[in-house]
């Protein structure tokens, strides 16, 4: 497994007025692997993960994906560079079917003039698209891909959300607390979403409360204290109890002890 | 840690104990023109009991030509209420449009035949309205002000502007043939209708085509339906925003233009009630006022149905204040239909 980063974080530090939500926080995704961000409330992992994804513009500090320093402006920036965020809140519009879903806002067009003049979308390419990319991630339970997201369960309307991350994520997925809004069946076929995703060679950031969630899907643990990263384990090397210790600041790991390099 | 002991898939349960109306509600949530186009077929059986004259080409042709003014303002409110707004200035555009056609094009009565040619006055006209529909998307998406106040203030301002401009007056001289063209008659087998009908259909043809099949379309049931799910998918949701209430303003320009060519003059004192009157419409089309929710055509179908209870109650000899009663009694049950539909699936 190769030692670069796919993306990388170095120093960034963000401030809202005269609070500082991050204060030179790093940060390193290895490709292939499930690296959650857990911290308390005001530890900085959302804002760490909007100046990732495009969604905050840090004041100081670096984002390198690829190798390559990044300034995005706005999410769509980082959605370009191939990054694609699923927010806590099922975003998906409740009244479009799945494959309308799954293209929204990258609709494809017909071929040919109806395409281009007409601005014709083509929907039956979509569909088998889409369909194709449900099944890649063994999302078996939706049947009908025409049918409206709304006649879905919470934990289906969010593996839609995952689905098109899939579809359109070339570098990385960042999954923001991704079942806060679900039930305990609807957060396993999430976390089983996460693992094919993992199968798939895609590199996850997971930001969850969860631990037990993420003790299960994580290759590594990074956990934010006070804007900065506090610790990097595995779950192997620490328990719950640690990682929480951590968090609270009871407990420091040393640099030596810590999980700074990819495991898978 | 918040843990939830039960868990049962409400979609399964709601597959299994479908009664007939839970599966009725299902239909009517998927094809939400269905309930308007049903009340319009048992409308029209019901009033021909009452008068043969009723159903017959002429009578119906009479019936589309009376709501082709609201059904061609419809298709601009249709948009905005797709995406959870709503237009109350339509009318004061669809006025202040005219009346710049017919103001540029004859001149000001002070300096006699100075007017301008009809290919710079009629475009005027339109772009007239779509400004007026841009100040209004300004509003709602820059200063984020709600559309229903937004357009509340730019009714009264366009309708003041509008008089303002042309001092009250209607435009005395005749009409250039082009203006009047939505006026003349055309025979269409046994119906004999104005352009302005055939005009008022291709707008909705046009309008249906980009709603539901282009990437903009989609876009605009989107932010109707979820404007911060839109947003996070990575639509500009001020744009769409932007380009519906322009295309709505160029929608009531063209409304205009049937406008004169149905009463001949350009008057600054006839329409302003044509707002709600094209709300009605969608209303009863079955586009949901909360937004995300319905079809351009259902509008159209909910224009006839008004025309219908009009012309069929005048000739069932039923008084007119009935006949508001009626249309009243409409809308109520319009929208208790949506929301009894959109309880379906929550």
């Amino acid at each position: 497994m190769s030692k670069t980063p796919v993306l990388q974080a170095v120093g960034v530090t963000k401030a809202y007025g005269r609070v500082i939500a991050l204060d030179g926080a790093d940060l390193e995704l290895f490709p292939g692997e499930v690296l959650a961000v857990v911290g308390d409330n005001g530890a900085g992992k959302s804002t760490l993960i909007k100046c990732l994804s495009g969604a905050e513009i840090p004041d100081h500090g670096q984002i390198i994906l690829d190798g390559q320093e990044m300034s995005f402006k706005r999410p769509q920036d980082g959605r370009q560079a191939g990054i694609e965020t699923v927010y806590q809140t099922l975003a998906v519009a409740p009244a479009l079917d799945i494959a309308s879903n799954l293209f929204l806002g990258r609709e494809m067009r017909k071929p040919g003039p109806l395409g281009s003049i007409f601005r014709m979308i083509d929907s039956s390419g979509m569909r088998k698209a889409a369909k194709e990319h449900i099944s890649a991630l063994g999302i078996g339970t939706i049947q009908n891909i025409s049918q409206a997201v709304e006649t879905l369960s919470g934990g289906q309307r969010q593996a839609v959300a995952v689905a098109r991350a899939a579809a359109f994520g070339q570098k990385l997925i960042i999954l923001d607390e991704p079942t806060a809004a679900l039930g305990v069946r609807e957060s396993r076929q999430v976390l089983k979403l996460i693992e094919s995703l993992r199968e798939r060679g895609m590199p996850v950031i997971l930001i969850s409360h969860n631990m037990p969630q993420v003790f299960e899907v994580a290759d590594r643990i990074q956990v934010q204290r006070l804007g900065k990263r506090a610790a990097v384990v595995t779950p192997k090397s620490h328990t719950m109890n640690d990682v929480v210790a951590i968090m609270t600041g009871a407990m420091t790991v040393d640099k030596k002890d810590q999980a700074l390099s990819p495991v898978r | 840690m918040s843990q939830e002991t039960t868990n049962y898939d409400a979609s399964a349960e709601f597959q299994d104990r479908a009664t007939f109306s839970q599966k009725m509600q299902a239909v009517l949530h998927k094809y939400p023109w269905l309930s308007s186009t049903m009340v319009l077929v048992v409308a029209s059986i019901t009033f021909s009991f009452f008068n043969e004259n009723f159903l017959t080409p002429s009578n119906f042709s009479l019936i589309l030509q009376q709501v082709a003014i609201v059904g061609a303002v419809a298709t601009g409110q249709t948009l905005i209420i797709l995406t959870a707004g709503i237009d109350l200035s339509c009318g004061a555009i669809a006025i202040f449009s005219s009346m710049a056609m017919a103001k540029l094009v004859q001149g000001t009565p002070a300096v006699e035949g100075d007017g301008l040619s009809i290919w710079i006055a009629f475009p005027a006209g339109l772009l007239v309205g779509a400004l007026a529909g841009a100040i209004n998307g300004f509003l709602v998406t820059k200063v984020k002000l709600p559309p229903f106040i937004v357009t509340l203030g730019t009714f009264n301002i366009f309708l003041a502007l509008t008089l303002t401009f042309t001092k009250g007056t209607v435009p005395a001289n005749e009409m250039p043939p082009f203006l009047l063209t939505l006026g003349n008659y055309v025979n269409l087998g046994p119906f004999r209708v104005t352009t302005g009908v055939l005009f008022m259909i291709a707008m909705y043809i046009v309008l249906a085509f980009a709603l539901r099949y282009t990437s903009w379309g989609r876009h605009v049931y989107a932010v109707g339906d979820d404007i911060d799910a839109a947003r996070l998918a990575g639509i500009s949701v001020n744009r769409v925003l932007m380009s519906v209430y322009i295309v709505a303003g160029v929608t009531f320009a063209l409304a205009a233009w049937i406008v004169i060519g149905r009463v001949t003059v350009a008057s600054p004192n006839t329409g302003g009630d044509l707002n709600l009157d094209a709300i009605t419409a969608v209303v009863i089309g079955g586009t949901s006022l909360f937004g995300g929710r319905g079809t351009i055509f259902g509008s159209l179908i909910g224009a006839v149905i008004v025309g219908v209870f009009r012309n069929g109650l005048t000739l069932a000899g039923v008084d007119l204040y009935f006949q508001l009663m009626a249309i009243g009694v409409l809308i109520i049950f319009a929208v208790s239909v949506d929301q009894w539909i959109r309880k379906a699936r929550k």
